[in-house]
């Protein structure tokens, strides 16, 4: 929508007094927001001189540029007596983590999102009500019983079980937002669908489905992003050198607090940023973008 | 293709029946306009013919055949709903292919055709935008081409035109109309506005709280209504009643007496209060008519080719035309008068119409007291 520009037309000569004038509240928003991040913004600068100096002089003054601490990328690194697994490993194992995840919690949320927006099923109410209570759940609180479960079922120290845990802990608030997504389709335009050839569930793929793109990106995304930075379960669950994730590499440089390698730690931790803010800098477009509606509202 | 509807009941819930006990037979080719105030139940009549709402009871033939089960798919209709509908992530020729896809038709067969349906309703400069970079008026025009692009054996238009500015309405009403009648194609619109209804359709079917009232030619329902509920929904300006009461053969109207002829009343003499409709149209200012009325006038509206004068009666309000060079001063009284023979009378409490259809105008004459 264009708006009417009538100021341009009215406005008078404008003098830099006024100019600044204007300015004034932007500055002191500005200023205000600026200040309070600055300490998280310091943080990460400080992770990144620290990652390619050779110490931090009284903690945070970077003395000498050096390599040695991305060492870990095509050496294996000795710490602590033992040698830790392959930081290539974990980001693998990383990686099919977080991708599984993404995978089943989108295809099960999605299903499940669509029943709970459009079909009438005995209980629908109720199950929506306890579905947010049971994200609520502190994932610590059932440690003792998932493990149990995965012991019996064979899945204690494969990343499979803890894919499948992390997702039956995840599906219900996905599927929450995904329903808020199909709640904005219009039964006009799947009904057009119906009426236009197509059974319900080829509607449901070629109507319903594209409209919602925007939220599928949306919990995709978030689904993505709590996988990469599941550590808890993980380093419950997982024990083998060979199953290592990302998150666990990085518990294991600062286990022993009289033998943390402050370089390192920077660099590995910037490493395990790094995915992320790609990931980021690709989809933040599809979180952006959202158009659904066939027409004018009604 | 002969829609009819036997005895239909849906409810959505366990209280009232949304659609009760109706029946309705439309004829091959026939354009039907279903007519009545939101909430009576004519969309939901229109979703059960299209399939997507199944009746609770009652059957569903479609040239002769029980179709209550059929799936929308296999209906072979076109519709038009009141939001449009696009495919908002497909182009405007994608929107007007989507249902010949789904028929399996040939790529470059269905790509013609789809071309030729836009020329039919203007739009085929318009093939590769997305809906969103489109008019309301045009979005309505590829509705109109997406519902008969397949040449359905129905058509179906739920309020097509409630979302166009009024001479857009009377653009797309023509367009309707022409493409209908080019293709032959059975028809219903569903709509409040009468005015499309009447000026559309080739019988209309009042309804009101799931029922229909009348069910016949917009003239017929013009002239005759059957109800007190027809009479004020059809006509613009809506009729104009004024309380009576009828006894025996006479009728008591404001401080007048007029007696009409028992064959020209459907009604069995005791004292009735009525509803006493007069068309604007048939009130004339001036003494010449039968029933004379003196009122005040309230309110001139100016319509170019003539005046709608508001005057007040008592409580009652009555609107009638006025030749546009004659200057009505507010707060004046008038008189106006009408014939015997253009008046209608309603039960008040029934609401049913006490005239006999049957009497025509050369009879009424001479029953005039």
């Amino acid at each position: 929508m264009e708006v009417t520009s009538y100021r341009s037309e009215t406005a008078p000569v404008m003098t830099s007094v006024s100019k600044w004038k204007k300015r004034i509240p932007f500055i002191i928003a500005y200023g205000v927001l600026g200040l309070t991040t600055l300490p998280i913004i310091l943080m990460y600068l400080w992770l990144l001189l620290s990652s390619f100096s050779e110490q931090m002089k009284y903690g945070f003054i970077p003395v000498r540029f050096t390599l040695e601490n991305w060492k870990f990328l095509w050496t294996s690194v000795e710490h602590g007596g033992s040698e830790l697994p392959s930081i290539w490993t974990a980001t693998w194992n990383s990686f099919v983590f977080s991708g599984t995840l993404t995978i089943l919690e989108v295809i099960i949320g999605v299903m499940a999102g669509y029943a709970l927006s459009r079909l009438e099923f005995p209980g629908r109410q109720a199950l929506m009500k306890t579905t947010l209570l049971l994200h609520a759940f502190p994932s610590i609180a059932l440690l003792i019983a998932v493990y149990y479960i995965l012991n019996f079922m064979g899945l204690f120290d494969s990343l499979w079980g803890v894919v499948l845990v992390k997702t039956a802990l995840q599906i219900p608030m996905t599927a929450w937002i995904v329903k808020g997504f199909f709640d904005d389709v219009p039964w006009d335009v799947e009904w057009a669908g119906l009426i236009d050839g197509c059974s319900r569930l080829k509607v449901w793929f070629t109507i319903v489905l594209p409209l919602i793109k925007p939220g599928i990106a949306a919990v995709s995304i978030f689904s993505f992003l709590s996988g990469w930075s599941e550590f808890l379960l993980l380093y419950t669950f997982i024990l083998s050198d060979e199953n290592v994730t990302l998150a666990s590499y990085l518990q294991r440089l600062i286990s022993d607090p009289n033998l943390v390698n402050y370089g390192l730690l920077s660099a590995v931790s910037l490493f395990y940023m790094l995915p992320v803010l790609l990931f980021f800098i690709f989809t933040q477009k599809s979180l952006m973008q959202v158009s659904v509606g066939g027409g004018k509202r009604v | 293709m002969k829609i009819e509807l036997k005895n239909i009941c849906k409810s959505f819930n366990k209280k009232s029946n949304t659609i009760d006990h109706m029946s309705l037979t439309i004829e091959d080719g026939e354009f039907v306009a279903l007519l009545g105030p939101s909430g009576c139940g004519k969309s939901t009549t229109m979703l059960m013919i299209a399939g997507i709402y199944k009746p609770d009871s009652g059957e569903i033939y479609f040239d002769g055949q029980l179709v209550n089960d059929l799936e929308p798919k296999d209906r072979n209709i076109g519709m038009v709903f009141q939001s449009y509908a696009l495919y908002p992530h497909m182009t405007v020729l994608e929107n007007i292919a989507f249902p010949l896809k789904q028929q399996k038709v040939p790529k470059e067969e269905r790509i013609e055709r789809a071309k030729q349906a836009a020329e039919m309703v203007q739009l085929g400069h318009l093939l590769d935008r997305k809906p969103s970079e489109l008019s309301g008026g045009q979005q309505q025009r590829v509705a109109l081409a997406r519902a008969i692009v397949k040449k359905p054996k129905v058509l179906l238009l739920d309020e097509p035109m409630s979302n166009l500015d009024a001479r857009l309405k009377i653009e797309m009403r023509e367009e309707i109309s022409r493409i209908q009648k080019e293709l032959g194609i059975t028809t219903i619109l569903v709509t409040h506005d009468q005015e499309e209804a009447m000026t559309m359709a080739d019988r209309i079917a009042v309804m009101r709280d799931g029922k229909i009232i009348q069910y016949s030619t917009p003239m017929e329902l013009y002239n005759h209504p059957k109800d007190y509920f027809v009479a004020q929904f059809i006509g613009t300006p809506p009729m104009n009643f004024l309380k009576g009461k009828l006894s025996n053969n006479q009728l008591r109207l404001r401080n007048m007496t007029i007696e009409l002829d028992r064959k020209w009343l459907d009604f069995d003499g005791e004292e009735t209060d009525v509803h006493v409709g007069i068309r604007p149209h048939d009130l004339k200012l001036g003494n010449n008519g039968d029933i004379r009325i003196r009122g005040i006038v309230h309110m001139v509206e100016p319509i170019g080719h003539s005046q709608i004068v508001n005057v007040k009666v008592g409580n009652e309000q009555v609107r009638f035309f006025v030749e546009p060079n004659i200057k009505m001063e507010y707060g004046r009284e008038v008189e106006i008068s009408a014939d015997i023979s253009a008046i209608h009378l309603f039960d008040k409490a029934t609401g049913r119409s006490l005239k006999k259809d049957s009497v025509n105008q050369g009879q009424i004459e001479e029953l005039v007291s």
